[in-house]
């Protein structure tokens, strides 16, 4: 690692925003957050995968993966991160750099070659190249090419110096909020800047949820600035510290960038949700009270409350048809941080039962929260094994599964409806709108009748073919 | 033939090829009770598996042998070892698979001698087979990590031929990356069907063909069975498809004295007839009934099909092997191939491919030359479907990975009944675009009017 990123990982580690860390000890603190791995019983990604998932939202730039080929080739264009308008974003950009070049140690000509050629064809405002483990090894200097790139062709070219092997893919997403630190944030002037221009950090705009809030911020008159970094165009992510207010969601992925800000220019930030219908109010307050101490109109928090009373009530009111049909009903919810206790209360407001959350990447804040929420920990669970999670669906212990992809097959497998709630979902679950849109779909989901004909057994598994035949005799020829 | 161009850019843009070890974890799936095991960073599995996940829609067993930097550089046989301790204490698979990844191979160990010291070392892996293949993203794609994968298990499991070894009435098949479960399972049929017994490595029918079990099983499920490869030299013959599937083919048959044919495709008439005549003299039966009745089937569908595809001009983008057969099953229905690119060079079916070039490029490539060639159709994995949408033209989903359609393991394309069913697939498509006809088609009926006025244009200078 270079010493400049060992640095970078090191003052992340000890990041002052962050309740986590500043809740343990010096010499805890001193460990670093990332768990170590075991080798041949690790899930989930690396810190370049972090970082991307974090910066490829900004869809009018390319995003130039240097590193051989299955980095990118192997997981470009997954995501459901929409736009509305450029697709620049969606290209599969890479060096996929050859045995000769590491040999030959010719990366970083190719490297530059590389930015080269995809500002000619396509003229981005941005280049993002994005370090690899095979580069970092051999000791590529991808911010130098990237400095060298940006004199020479006059376009931004912006280092991300992410490469897999130093950590998890929480650390990638901070290591990439460093990038937009260190080299887009503040280098440019917004064209328009009002009172009420607000940033929202760590939406990423999946399935288009950002337009399920636009509209609420628009009716109040508040201006989004960008959002960093769903559906953001580089201009607005560049002179992003011109808004008054942050807003950070998705707990604490991109922490280092608000506090950051705050530390900068003066920016205050909350933390906040847009999952739920009390998340929702709570943020639409939080933010009309923060930008009224930045010089917003006087009655924006009465008129946040007016639409607040509206929208909850009309949200209620599209829900109420769903109460009786999903009351009883057992959920069983297995994601990460914030989504779990935003999730919970629309849930029991339903009716619902939440046999269990699981608390895997949540903060002591949000296990709190649950608690309250649940009354107790009881429920709460850290890790399933997948073994385990199949014998509890399979006997019946829920009626539905609520988490990522990686254990839809253990449900489905084990014949129990199962809903997306993580980033590959395509559906948008975002403010008063989208809880509507989360009940919907488990109504339609637990109501399907598909699950009652493969539950059933092949006849000549449970006994006597006869007698089953003989129960509906209409269907068997006369003999 | 075909002249080969190499790209000459730096940057590639939307690649068309998947890498090696991938390929190396999909041959690994193909084996009953496997854990294939990527020795690399834990992002080199992730997005593997995210990947395979999509494609398959079934859960996956990948595991990682999570090399963090500090391991990358002290070396990664204490992380091949921990992983392969673990993975035996937990989950207790027969066989793992390991194929290594451009972080590990850039440092450049000895990991096949590790691997052995590890074994030998460690009595708790005394009844997991282990094998290890050297994958390197930098070096080949899907094909490649495939085959090496394959030669890895033959060369480590597979017992050489002895005198003790009585030949059985087996045909043993290497089918290339690009058979579907379906495609296999419909080979296995079709050597069935003449009273010979098939052992096909890998075998993905059993493990990839979407199915629901009674229990959680953390390993592959179905699949080639290790006896059974153990005992590959029983065979009269071996099959292998694909050339990319000649280097293991030729191993097995050095080991086994087995003899062996390599088919270049089992897609239309012609490789078809080629495999039945086989599999009768091998067998010394006569050709089933049913199999007279599929080609006859076939001939009735190229018959039927040909209006649709004469003149067509498609665009393919494929590994090698997918793309000599896809492109000769389309050019020798009365298709033109207008474009054709490659994943890779290394492969002797490129020169072959009935098309003026191959490009050896990505997906940007054959957006480009469909564009410049006006493509009718647009032929490669699921990624082209953003160049299809800006060419307007439709897209013919093959190869891997298939992300954004059901049912992908039970697409068959091999054998008369795979033809017939690629043909009609194809035809309906196309079918399925006719338009009605208005005047403005026939504007070129006559050659346009002489206009009084260009008489007054000074005639072209003349030489």
């Amino acid at each position: 690692m270079s010493e400049s990123l060992k640095a970078k990982v090191t003052e992340l580690f000890n990041e002052p925003g962050c309740g986590k860390n500043v809740a343990k000890g010096e010499k805890d603190r001193k460990k670093g957050c990332s768990k170590p791995l075991t080798p041949g019983a690790a899930a989930g990604g690396c810190a370049f995968d972090g970082a991307k998932i974090a910066l490829q939202p900004i869809v009018d730039v390319v995003h130039l993966v240097h590193g051989p080929l299955a980095c990118e080739g192997n997981g470009w264009d997954n995501r459901h991160a929409a736009s509305s308008g450029p697709t620049l974003y969606r290209l599969g950009v890479t060096t996929d750099i050859t045995e000769m070049d590491i040999v030959m140690g010719s990366g970083e000509k190719r490297l530059y070659k590389a930015i080269r050629e995809v500002v000619a064809r396509y003229a981005p405002p941005a280049v993002f190249v994005y370090s690899t483990c095979v580069p970092a090894l051999i000791g590529d200097d991808v911010a130098a090419v990237c400095r060298h790139a940006t004199d020479k062709l006059g376009t931004p070219c912006i280092p991300v110096n992410a490469p897999g092997f130093v950590g998890s893919k929480n650390l990638g997403n901070k290591l990439a909020g460093e990038a937009l630190l260190d080299h887009v944030i503040g280098t440019m002037e917004p064209e328009v800047s009002t009172p009420t221009d607000i940033n929202i950090l760590g939406e990423y705009n999946l399935s288009g949820e950002l337009w399920q809030i636009r509209p609420l911020l628009d009716r109040l008159g508040i201006r989004l600035h960008a959002c960093i970094t769903g559906d953001a165009r580089y201009r607005e992510v560049a002179s992003a510290h011109r808004a008054r207010v942050n807003m950070m969601v998705c707990s604490t992925a991109l922490i280092n960038v608000a506090r950051k800000m705050e530390e900068r220019w003066g920016i205050p930030y909350f933390e906040g949700s847009f999952y739920g219908i009390d998340d929702t109010s709570t943020a639409l307050r939080a933010i009309a009270q923060l930008l009224v101490k930045r010089g917003a109109p006087a009655d924006l928090p009465d008129r946040t409350e007016d639409l607040i009373a509206s929208e909850e009530a009309r949200a209620w009111q599209r829900l109420a048809p769903y109460r009786d049909r999903l009351a009883g009903k057992r959920v069983l919810l297995y994601t990460g941080g914030v989504k779990s206790w935003s999730i919970v209360s629309a849930l029991q407001e339903m009716g619902m039962v939440v046999v269990g959350t699981s608390v895997r990447k949540s903060t002591d804040n949000d296990k709190k929260k649950i608690s309250d929420l649940m009354g107790g920990d009881a429920h709460m669970v850290d890790n399933i094994p997948p073994r385990e999670m199949y014998a509890q669906l399979r006997r019946g212990d829920a009626d539905i599964l609520l988490s990522g992809g990686r254990s839809q097959f253990v449900a489905l497998k084990a014949r129990v409806p199962w809903l997306d709630i993580n980033q590959e979902r395509h559906h948008a679950f975002a403010g008063y709108d989208g809880m509507v849109t989360l009940v919907r779909e488990l109504d339609k989901s637990l109501s399907n009748p598909m699950w009652q004909q493969v539950r059933n057994p092949a006849p000549w598994e449970v006994g006597d073919i006869d007698a089953f035949l003989d129960d509906a005799p209409f269907l068997v020829p006369i003999s | 033939m075909a002249k080969i161009i190499q790209r000459r850019r730096a940057v590639s843009i939307n690649p068309l090829k998947s890498s090696a070890p991938l390929g190396a974890a999909l041959a690994y799936l193909g084996i009953d009770g496997s854990i294939p095991l990527l020795h690399g960073s834990q992002g080199c599995t992730s997005f593997a598996l995210v990947l395979l996940v999509r494609h398959f829609k079934e859960t996956i067993p990948l595991q990682t042998t999570a090399m963090e930097e500090v391991a990358t550089i002290l070396g990664g046989s204490g992380n091949m070892e921990e992983a392969l301790l673990n993975l035996t204490r937990r989950v207790k698979p027969r066989f793992i698979g390991i194929a290594s990844t451009a972080l590990v191979e850039t440092r450049g160990e000895d990991y096949a001698g590790d691997l052995k010291l590890i074994m030998d070392r460690q009595p708790e892996l005394a009844h997991t087979r282990v094998v290890f293949a050297s994958t390197p993203d930098y070096a080949g794609a899907l094909e490649d990590g495939w085959a090496r994968a394959v030669s890895a298990v033959i060369s480590s499991v597979v017992l050489p031929w002895s005198p003790a070894v009585t030949s059985f009435r087996q045909v043993n098949i290497l089918p290339g990356v690009h058979q579907t479960p379906a495609d296999i399972e419909a080979l296995k049929d079709m050597v069935e069907s003449f009273g010979l017994y098939p052992v096909v490595l890998p075998d993905v029918s059993g493990s990839l063909d979407g199915h629901v079990a009674d229990a959680w099983i953390p390993t592959t499920m179905g699949g080639a069975r290790l006896e059974e490869i153990e005992q590959m030299a029983r065979a009269t013959h071996t099959i292998a498809i694909g050339e990319h599937m000649r280097a293991p083919a030729e191993l097995l048959g050095s080991l086994t004295g087995v003899p062996l044919t390599v088919f270049p495709t089992l897609t239309g008439l012609a490789p078809c007839d080629r495999l039945v005549a086989l599999l009768s003299r091998l067998s010394g039966n006569a050709v089933p009934g049913r199999y007279r009745r599929e080609r006859s089937q076939l001939v009735d569908a190229m018959l039927d099909g040909h209006f649709h595809f004469g003149g067509r001009r498609i665009a393919i983008g494929a590994d090698p092997d997918l793309l000599f057969a896809l492109s000769h099953f389309f050019a020798g229905m009365g298709a033109e191939i207008v474009a054709a690119v490659a994943s890779t060079g290394n492969s002797p079916s490129l020169d072959a491919i009935p098309a003026e070039t191959v490009m050896i490029g990505d997906l940007t490539d054959l957006e480009d030359a469909a564009r410049a060639q006006g493509a009718d159709v647009l032929v490669t994995h699921s990624h082209g479907r953003q160049a299809a949408h800006r060419l307007d033209i439709p897209l013919i989903r093959v190869g891997f990975p298939i992300f954004d359609r059901l049912g992908t393991a039970h697409t068959l394309s091999v054998g008369y009944r795979g033809t017939r069913d690629l043909i009609f697939r194809v035809a309906n498509l196309f079918m399925g675009q006719m338009h009605d006809h208005v005047p403005a088609d026939f504007a070129d009926v006559l050659p346009a009017p002489i206009v009084e006025e260009s008489s007054h244009v000074s005639p072209p200078a003349t030489h």
